[in-house]
């Protein structure tokens, strides 16, 4: 009988045993303030619903009512610890709560009504657990009798979800709505972070219940993250501290688990390269002298080129994406892996281990860097001189850069560098959309803080970043807050512009509109011989401006300004971020024929990396 | 392709079959057989799965499976370690005359007549799936007009009992 794997320990109840304060009351996550005097109170479900948000720590809600909730917004509207803003679709309320929790590292929280209201909230949900973002979204249901019977605005949305949540939960028994809640809050942000889906039929809203906040956690079988192993852990010391040509690989992990400061210590201390992927812009200062950039299918050459000729690469909360390895069998060949991660089940997932180390990244640093530093003292540090030669060879080779345009617009990448010039990156939150000009702003933004870099990694979610930036900035009231988009994105989600400029969420816009679906059209370019098969959205320069974003942005209650050619880009960048008492949009009408470089083709190899369109960096010169 | 028999223990809550078996689906693994039922303790039921699958794999979808909140166990039980059973349920056109050869099968078999009419017998049988095979290779020559089998129940030879240490964490959580 071979055991393939026991689950590890129950850390859950222990956690909640040991704390000792607010004696017999969970604290399921760092957030949450459980009150004791509503244990035992006589309530509705509905209001239980909203005690126990405010027991769990929740201080900002994003939502929109409909039939099957509308019991819980009548206490939430006497509510004083909770600010519910008022969306204009769900879809927005849940891209809200993400950019909320990414900006502030707290529980998101979203709300819906049943059927449509709840299926709205899908791609968010998606979004959220393929970037592992802590996300608890409420949805009401139809009434316990009605479920199933196809009653008016029914769905499923707990077999709707379940592939892409942590975990979700139907509740049809008043008294569980605590409980529910509570546990919801401690899956979604205990070991790696995802969104928990709690539905609460309608007939346990408005029925009566004792508040019942539980004394503890109890999930048996969920691992809420073990400490990492010792051993792993010194055999990757032992690696890093012999390697020639080392990289660390650090992946949002490192952002969710908080890890910055460790990750920083473990990269001064090996003198190795590092690369930090789409997830994890922030985690080490651009400015740091090791930080080659972002690797993957859009990355800098040197980051790419590290990853591939590396002879150890430590992985440190990435998941060997494919937008990463590009072709996996010709991913970094000659590299011996160590692969640290809080989930088990990303350790050899795409690419095999040879030192798997479970655990939180924190946790994994503060074990890593003292065993290094005990090897570096036992035998010496490593010779980098020629790596790094190597290595500062391809960045003045193949710098980031980009041509000018040929038809007399902006560059977008000018606009992009020039809105990261302009800003602190020390008071500044950047988020964005999906396509080129997310790409655009990874690559020329240079982020010096984690959690500053806000974006739809491994979904791609085109319309991310406008409710995202709204989240962010309700989360984080005291920083500016980039939006930058595409007029592909900005057209599906600009709606909660409205939503900012009702509830003074005062976020920024950056539209860099080149009238098209800018990344498709990059590769019908490239691939299919420049026929532009829809494409083409008709919002940009010469064209009929359908829409009119300024006249858009206006209606919507922001400002709304244009700027159309590269000397007026420092100046109305500048006018933006005078204003801070209303939403503002900036359309940059910018050249649609630019396009996102280097690249890796998908499906190719990370060594067929093109610096610019037909320019190959040549690897064998130094080889 | 190899297959193998895991045993997973879950929270008796509703939607964990679902869970586990969409999780199969989802990850493109094709289920063999699968059997669910209650344990010696009640908040417990152990899902029986039987997976087409190579080691790598299997090692990725047991990882997932571990990741369920209400899964609490995954054990694989190997065949020459454990008892592994399937039962059989099949209906034989057997009237007078044809009768006595059905009934020489089913002695030799050691299965069991569990309803008998005038011109039709219901047959059960336990075994492993190859015996349960080779029955139903010797009823083909009569006329057998309907079949059900369940999926595969395996439990692990000796006193050891996987449930233990499952329970423990339930008790103790």
């Amino acid at each position: 009988m071979a055991q393939i794997q026991a689950k590890p320990g129950i850390p859950a109840a222990r956690i909640a045993r040991q704390a000792p304060s607010a004696p017999s009351l969970a604290r399921p996550t760092p957030q949450s303030n459980p009150d004791p005097s509503l244990n035992g109170v006589e309530m509705t479900g509905a209001q239980a619903i909203i005690r126990a948000l405010e027991c769990a720590g929740a201080t900002e809600v994003f939502g929109l009512p409909g039939g099957a909730i509308l019991p819980t917004y009548d206490p939430l509207m006497d509510s004083q610890k909770l600010r519910h803003i008022l969306v204009r679709h769900e879809q927005g309320a849940g891209h809200a709560a993400q950019g909320y929790a990414h900006a502030t590292g707290k529980v998101g929280v979203c709300i819906a009504t049943s059927g449509p209201g709840a299926t709205n909230l899908v791609t968010p949900i998606a979004d959220a657990n393929m970037d592992s973002i802590p996300m608890v979204a409420i949805t009401g249901q139809v009434g316990a009798a009605m479920i199933g019977t196809d009653a008016f605005q029914e769905a499923d949305i707990v077999g709707i979800t379940a592939p892409i949540t942590k975990h979700n939960v139907l509740v049809t028994d008043p008294a569980e709505i605590p409980r529910a809640i509570a546990e919801a809050f401690y899956i979604a942000s205990h070991g790696r972070p995802g969104p928990v889906l709690v539905d609460i039929a309608k007939s346990a809203q408005q029925a009566k219940t004792t508040f019942q906040w539980p004394g503890r956690i109890e999930l048996p079988g969920f691992n809420a993250g073990v400490r990492p192993h010792q051993k792993t852990v010194q055999e990757a010391a032992r690696l890093l501290a012999t390697a020639r040509r080392p990289v660390l690989y650090v992946g949002g992990g490192v952002i969710r688990s908080g890890a910055a400061a460790g990750l920083r210590k473990l990269t001064d201390l090996s003198g190795a390269a590092v690369v930090t992927t789409l997830m994890a812009r922030g985690a080490l200062p651009d400015s740091h002298p090791q930080h080659l950039g972002m690797p993957g299918m859009h990355g800098t050459v040197p980051a790419v080129a590290a990853l591939q000729k590396a002879d150890l690469i430590v992985a440190l909360g990435a998941r060997f994406d494919d937008r990463v390895t590009g072709n996996l069998d010709s991913f970094a060949p000659h590299a011996t892996i160590v692969h640290a991660d809080v989930d088990p089940a990303e350790i050899g997932k795409n690419r095999a281990v040879d030192v798997p180390i479970v655990g939180d990244l924190k946790e994994v640093f503060e074990a890593l860097v003292p065993a290094l530093a005990e090897e570096h003292a036992q035998h010496g540090k490593p010779d980098l001189e020629a790596w790094w030669a190597q290595l500062d060879d391809w960045r003045t080779t193949y710098a980031l850069g980009y041509t000018p345009t040929k038809d007399g617009l902006s560059s977008p990448q000018h606009v992009i560098q020039r809105l990261g010039e302009l800003n602190d990156p020390e008071t500044t939150i950047y988020t964005a959309g999906v396509g080129q000009h997310q790409m655009w702003a990874s690559q020329f933004i240079k982020y010096e803080r984690p959690n500053t870099w806000i974006n739809s990694g491994g979904l791609g979610t085109m319309g991310f970043s406008v409710p995202a930036a709204m989240g962010a900035q309700v989360g984080v009231p005291d920083q500016t807050v980039w939006a930058i988009d595409g007029d592909g994105c900005f057209q599906m989600t600009n709606q909660e512009l409205v939503t900012c400029a009702i509830n003074e969420i005062p976020i920024k816009v950056a539209l860099i509109n080149n009238s098209s679906l800018g990344m498709v059209r990059q590769w019908q370019t490239l691939f299919y011989e420049g026929r532009y098969s829809n494409t083409d959205l008709h919002t940009g320069h010469g064209t009929r401006r359908v829409p009119d974003f300024v006249k858009l942005a206006e209606a919507m209650g922001c400002v709304g300004l244009r700027c159309e050619s590269d000397a007026d880009v420092d100046a109305t960048i500048k006018r933006a971020n005078e204003i801070d008492d209303q939403p503002v949009v900036v359309d940059f009408t910018v050249s649609r024929d630019a396009m996102v470089w280097p690249m890796v083709a998908a499906g190719t190899s990370n060594d067929e990396i093109q610096y610019a369109q037909g320019i190959a960096p040549k690897w064998d010169r130094e080889d | 392709m190899t297959k193998h028999t895991l045993s997973v223990l879950v929270e008796n809550k509703p939607g964990v079959l679902a869970r586990v078996a969409g999780l199969f689906s989802r990850r493109a693994f094709n289920i063999h057989s699968l059997a669910v039922g209650q344990t010696e303790h009640p908040e417990i039921s152990r899902i029986t799965v039987v997976v087409d699958v190579d080691e790598l794999p299997l090692e990725q979808v047991t990882k997932q499976l571990n990741k369920l909140v209400h899964v609490l166990k995954i054990v694989e039980l190997e065949q020459g370690r454990s008892v592994q059973r399937d039962l059989l349920l099949v209906k034989v056109r057997a009237d007078a005359r044809q009768r006595t050869d059905v009934l020489q099968i089913v002695d030799l078999f050691r299965a069991h007549v569990v309803d008998v009419s005038t011109d039709s017998v219901v047959i059960e049988a336990v075994g492993t799936p190859d015996k349960l095979e080779a029955l139903l290779a010797a009823l083909a020559p009569h006329d057998v007009r309907e079949i059900v089998q369940s999926g595969t129940v395996a439990i692990g030879r000796g006193a050891r009992s996987i449930t233990e240490r499952a329970l423990d964490r339930v008790a103790t959580a």
